[in-house]
């Protein structure tokens, strides 16, 4: 027997962008379900030991696990949120229901709107036996490290200085890791400037204008070989050097996880400032399918305040559109808005910014990336 | 290799248990996933490619790739990045795709 749940609202993702959807909602006493593939809720957060910055109405100052840990809470406490873990959702059909893989059992559950907080995937990297066991994504290491207390290896040659790269570099030499170099292809480090000190200090050397050419090793990585790049990121021959090493790390940036909004029929644009395929959405994150709203990682690339807001956002306003009103609705919108139009603000939200103003507008509905497929 | 000291984290590592790889008995805590547990024993060879055979490992460890699928308890394809250990589970790697299950 295949069971069809009803609720309210649905949000598929536990991370911070889904948990603070969910907790927006229910507060507004809609009642919602959460799936999460893993078997606890808090996605990345789970794993980030650093402090944040950002936003003092969203735990600036605190560790990511404690922000994980409180939401958690708080979500357990809310008797209007069931959570549905190893769950995955498979897909959005056209009676708009959701198919749901829990626990390997098979659910539909049929919601009045749904939230897609799906957050992102690892980007890979080309070279020469990229394949080798020992090749992780920065988050992987920090599951094994952060979460199991295991460590990835010895040596750790890390790919990328952005803020993961750096912020990875120095939870590796906390667990007692040698970090023997940070390899960046850029000609400067993208990350802020205060992480880079902290690895610095401990004399990890950072080679910016440099790749990797091939992972070295039979059955698993012994080393690598990088080598330096010119202006154009093209490989200068006979300037590769060996670097031992048993873990190659890398962090070269995310990509939205956005295949059951492609599936859902949400409109998409490819903007390379947000990481990739993002869907078009208005400024209550509502995509193209009047069901769906997008928060977090899912809708680009960014830091995980933004995504808690963002959660917040499409939280209330799905909650209203389902029919609980609350008199705060506006100026709470509003505020929640403001806070997240001060992230974004400064030279660090450049990017973003760029990034943001390419998601809107009927003129991109039209060149739905995904629109040759149906 | 575990970690027993960290300057931010303590490791709440539940009871012990013990599972079956490659014939071999391997000692892991309940509530970890099958690969953190094989990772912690020193092993990185989770699954042969389908097509070359090439080794493959740990890479996302959320579930996203394809490259910690193993045979547990003869299931094909089970993401044992994600997936919890448990007392007397075998497991075995993966050198090809499996059947569909009746």
């Amino acid at each position: 027997m295949i069971l069809l749940i009803n609720t309210d609202l649905l949000v598929i993702g536990g991370g911070p962008a889904g948990m603070t959807a969910a907790l927006k909602a229910a507060k507004r006493k809609a009642e919602v379900i959460i799936v999460e593939r893993y078997h606890e809720l808090g996605g990345q957060l789970t794993k980030q030991t650093h402090r944040f910055f950002g936003s003092k109405s969203e735990q600036a100052g605190t560790r990511g696990i404690d922000i994980a840990r409180g939401l958690t809470k708080e979500i357990q406490n809310m008797s209007e949120i069931k959570v549905l873990t190893e769950a995955t959702a498979q897909g959005y059909y056209e009676d708009k229901i959701v198919t749901v893989s829990y626990q390997n059992k098979f659910r539909k559950i049929r919601a009045k709107r749904i939230i897609i907080a799906t957050g992102a995937s690892e980007k890979m990297m080309l070279f020469e036996n990229n394949d080798l066991p020992g090749v992780y994504g920065a988050g992987a290491i920090q599951t094994l490290m952060n979460l199991y207390g295991i460590l990835p290896g010895k040596k750790v040659i890390m790919v990328g200085a952005g803020n993961i790269g750096l912020i990875v570099s120095y939870q590796l030499l906390q667990a007692g890791v040698e970090v023997k170099a940070v390899i960046e292809a850029d000609s400067e480090i993208g990350g802020y400037l205060v992480h880079a000190s902290k690895i610095r200090r401990t004399g990890v050397p950072i080679y910016t204008g440099h790749s990797v050419k091939s992972a070295i090793g039979e059955s698993s990585v012994k080393g690598a070989e990088i080598i330096k790049l010119d202006e154009n990121w093209q490989m200068i021959t006979g300037t590769e050097r060996f670097i031992k090493a048993d873990t190659i790390c890398l962090a070269v940036g995310l990509r939205p996880l956005v295949s059951l909004l492609i599936q859902a029929d949400c409109a998409m644009v490819y903007v390379p400032e947000l990481g990739g395929d993002v869907p078009i959405r208005d400024e209550n994150l509502k995509t193209t399918n009047d069901q769906i709203f997008v928060a977090g990682d899912a809708a680009g690339i960014e830091e995980a305040t933004a995504a808690m807001l963002e959660g917040e956002i499409a939280g209330l306003k799905a909650a209203s559109e389902i029919g609980y009103l609350s008199e705060d609705v506006v100026e709470e919108t509003r505020r929640l808005k403001r806070e997240l139009k001060k992230l974004r603000g400064g030279p660090i939200g450049r990017k973003i910014r760029r990034g943001l103003s390419k998601v809107r507008g009927d003129d991109n509905v039209k060149k739905n990336r995904y629109s040759h497929l149906r | 290799m575990r970690i027993t000291k960290h300057p931010i984290l303590d490791f709440n590592r539940g009871k012990k248990i013990t599972f079956q790889y490659k014939g071999q008995e391997i000692t892991a805590y309940q509530g970890e996933t099958i690969a953190a547990a094989l990772y912690a024993a020193g092993i990185r060879v989770l699954k042969k490619s389908n097509k070359y055979k090439r080794p493959r490992g740990l890479f996302c460890a959320i579930g996203n790739c394809a490259s910690c699928y193993m045979v547990v308890n003869g299931v094909f394809h089970v993401k044992t990045c994600i997936t919890k250990v448990k007392e007397g589970m075998v497991v075995e790697e993966e050198t090809e795709k499996g059947d569909i299950i009746d």
